[in-house]
């Protein structure tokens, strides 16, 4: 019968209109006064007292509150999350790097001076402007020192200010994703609810010693040549 | 008394928003009727197979990941088949079925963005396009799990997969698989016996299975018009041959029949994902960085690895030199073999047609420019 097919697609559609809403609110999304005082974390009679009109535009849940949608852990976001402590500037990073964007400078350095083992870091930045977030360069790093992050609403007006330089990536916030790091799956850490300022939890295993980048790196090679 | 007309010749993008990306068509047009179409690309060039030429085998993931961006996970694993075959590397077992899984997901969102879009180019502003995307979003969140993005997704190593699926993913595709076939079917209410839709698409744009085998036309073109090749069957890759699943042929080789090809196709791409899900078995998910390193440096040579993409046959070239990068790198784009045909499909059409069409070769810019 002509016509039959048109009303059962406008059927899915009626029911679709009373099904659960599927898309999100971004930026901010409405809310009614019970999501608002919990927002406020006051009671709704404090609201009232405080702020007249906002009860009132909650109650037409007409007011505003910012949401902050969570990835799973897994999420590569566009910042890096870097232990200054943890890394011993192998540079591993910025040779995986298909772009080559990382930027890393050094000189001797450090407690244990002895040309070519240890390494003062003078520069260590990412121009996160050109990255992709592909991820290969937390692949690469052998002491879970860089990490992806998880933090993603970066925009900025001037293009330099997306050059993540030392400083910045000691000092912003740290919630690394899990992204090939295992450790953080199978412990109970969530980075969309907490930070890791920490960089012992960091990895699998401590900083490596002098002796240990020495045994791996120096006196292996010199075997093997 | 028929009313002279002259010919007029009308320029259809780039920037026009139903040619899917950046794409030109020169039209000549009697009154409604199209008497030529002559197809512009270049576009979105980015020159990835020349980037690929100093970029380590790993690096080059990241490149396929941008090629045809509504199916990165596909065109991942024809990458990386290709790196496998070149190298001699034998994959992991749990790391294949990963990949299988994640293909075939992409397969489905693929199918589903292509039906979606074939339905707004018919003038169905929003709605159905929406029902599609509402599906996808599942499928780009469990991507989410599996990988940390939705759209380049880099998942793929050489040997299998980067990282094993955390716990909660097996979860999430379970229900997935529980609800979809009824998701897919309110989509097919909505559209398959829709009377506007079959006076639009049946027999619009007929293509002869001659006519689509001599151009070499791949994918759910092809077996629109009755010929029964499907990579997965014909030369299986991966452990496709230890699952069961049919291929959907049809005959008419129209819009209409490249339309329900592809919601039967996702179907049974959804019974690969089941049965992968079935025979998963824990183990590693790629090999230990002993056995194979993560610098490859595969011996001088060449090899060419076809798989069924979402839109065709996706084939990668590789030419080693026995260096860290490939000395060449080629891409057999099914989109861009695809739209060989369009003038001798839109020929005679109307107009209105012209984007129909358009939709439902269902082509990506991305993956036609490289
Ligand atoms: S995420 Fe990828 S592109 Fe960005 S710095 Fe790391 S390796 Fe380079
Ligand atoms: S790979 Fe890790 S340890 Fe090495 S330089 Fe990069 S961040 Fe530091």
């Amino acid at each position: 019968m002509i016509g039959f097919g048109l009303i059962k697609g406008l059927l899915v559609t009626l029911r679709n209109l009373f099904g659960p809403i599927f898309t999100v609110q971004y930026p901010d999304k409405r809310a009614g006064i019970f999501e608002y005082a919990k927002f406020r974390n006051k009671s709704i009679s404090r609201i009232f007292l405080d702020e007249r009109k906002n009860f009132f535009l909650a109650i037409l849940n007409y007011v505003k509150i910012p949401v902050r949608n969570e990835q799973f852990s897994r999420f590569r976001g566009n910042e890096f999350v870097w232990y200054d402590d943890r890394c011993t500037a192998c540079a591993s990073c910025a040779k995986y790097c298909p772009l080559g964007i990382i930027e890393i400078e050094t000189h001797p350095g450090g407690e244990n001076l002895q040309a070519g083992e240890n390494y003062e870091i003078d520069k260590f930045s990412i121009d996160t402007g050109r990255c992709m977030f592909c991820g290969l360069c937390v692949e690469a790093c052998p002491y879970d020192a860089l990490h992806m992050g998880t933090d993603f609403e970066k925009g900025t007006y001037i293009r330099d200010d997306l050059v993540l330089d030392k400083e910045t990536l000691i000092s912003q916030k740290k919630n690394p994703s899990s992204w090939f790091r295992p450790q953080f799956e199978s412990s109970e850490y969530d980075p969309w609810k907490e930070s890791l300022p920490d960089s012992k939890k960091a990895g699998r295993h401590e900083k490596p010693t002098d002796e240990d980048i020495k045994r791996n790196w120096v006196n292996k090679r010199s075997k093997s040549e | 008394m028929a009313i002279r007309s002259e010919p007029i010749t009308i320029n259809l993008g780039p920037q026009h928003p139903s040619t899917h990306g950046v794409f030109r068509m020169r039209v000549t047009f009697d009154g409604e009727t199209i008497i030529d179409v002559e197809p512009i690309f270049g576009y979105l060039h980015r020159g990835s197979e020349k980037l690929a030429e100093e970029r380590t085998y790993t690096q080059v993931v990241t490149l396929t990941d941008r090629m045809d961006y509504v199916s990165s996970m596909l065109n991942n694993q024809g990458y990386i088949l290709a790196v496998e075959k070149l190298c001699d590397i034998n994959p992991k077992p749990r790391g294949v079925w990963l990949r299988m899984i994640a293909s075939e997901l992409q397969r489905i969102a693929s199918h589903l963005v292509a039906i979606g879009f074939l339905i707004q180019d018919l003038g169905a502003w929003g709605t159905p396009l929406t029902y599609a995307m509402r599906e996808r979003e599942k499928i780009l969140q469990m991507f989410e799990m599996l990988c940390g993005a939705r759209i380049t997704n880099s998942y793929l190593r050489p040997g299998g997969v980067f990282m094993d699926a955390p716990s909660v993913f097996w979860d999430v595709l379970d229900s997935f698989i529980a609800s979809f076939p009824k998701s897919i079917d309110e989509l097919e209410k909505l559209i398959t016996s829709n009377e506007i839709i079959f006076s639009r698409t049946k027999g619009v744009a007929v293509l002869s299975s001659k006519d689509a085998i001599d151009a070499s036309i791949t994918g759910p073109i092809l077996r629109s018009t009755g010929v029964d090749w499907d990579l997965r069957k014909r030369d299986s890759y991966d452990y496709y041959d230890d699952v069961e699943f049919d291929i959907p042929i049809h005959e008419a080789g129209d819009n209409y029949a490249r339309y329900l090809l592809r919601v039967q196709e996702i179907r049974e791409s959804l019974k690969i994902v089941e049965q992968c899900k079935k025979n998963i078995q824990p183990g590693l998910v790629r090999p230990h960085h002993d056995e194979v390193p993560d610098l490859l440096k595969p011996p001088s040579g060449d090899c060419y690895v076809a798989i069924e993409g979402s839109k065709g046959e996706l084939g990668f070239y590789l030419v080693s030199d026995g260096s860290i990068a490939p000395y060449r790198w080629h891409v057999r784009s099914s989109s861009l073999i695809n739209l060989t045909l369009l003038k001798d499909m839109l020929v005679g059409t109307l107009f209105g047609d012209l984007f129909v069409t358009f939709g439902s070769i269902d082509i990506n810019m991305g993956e036609v420019d490289r």
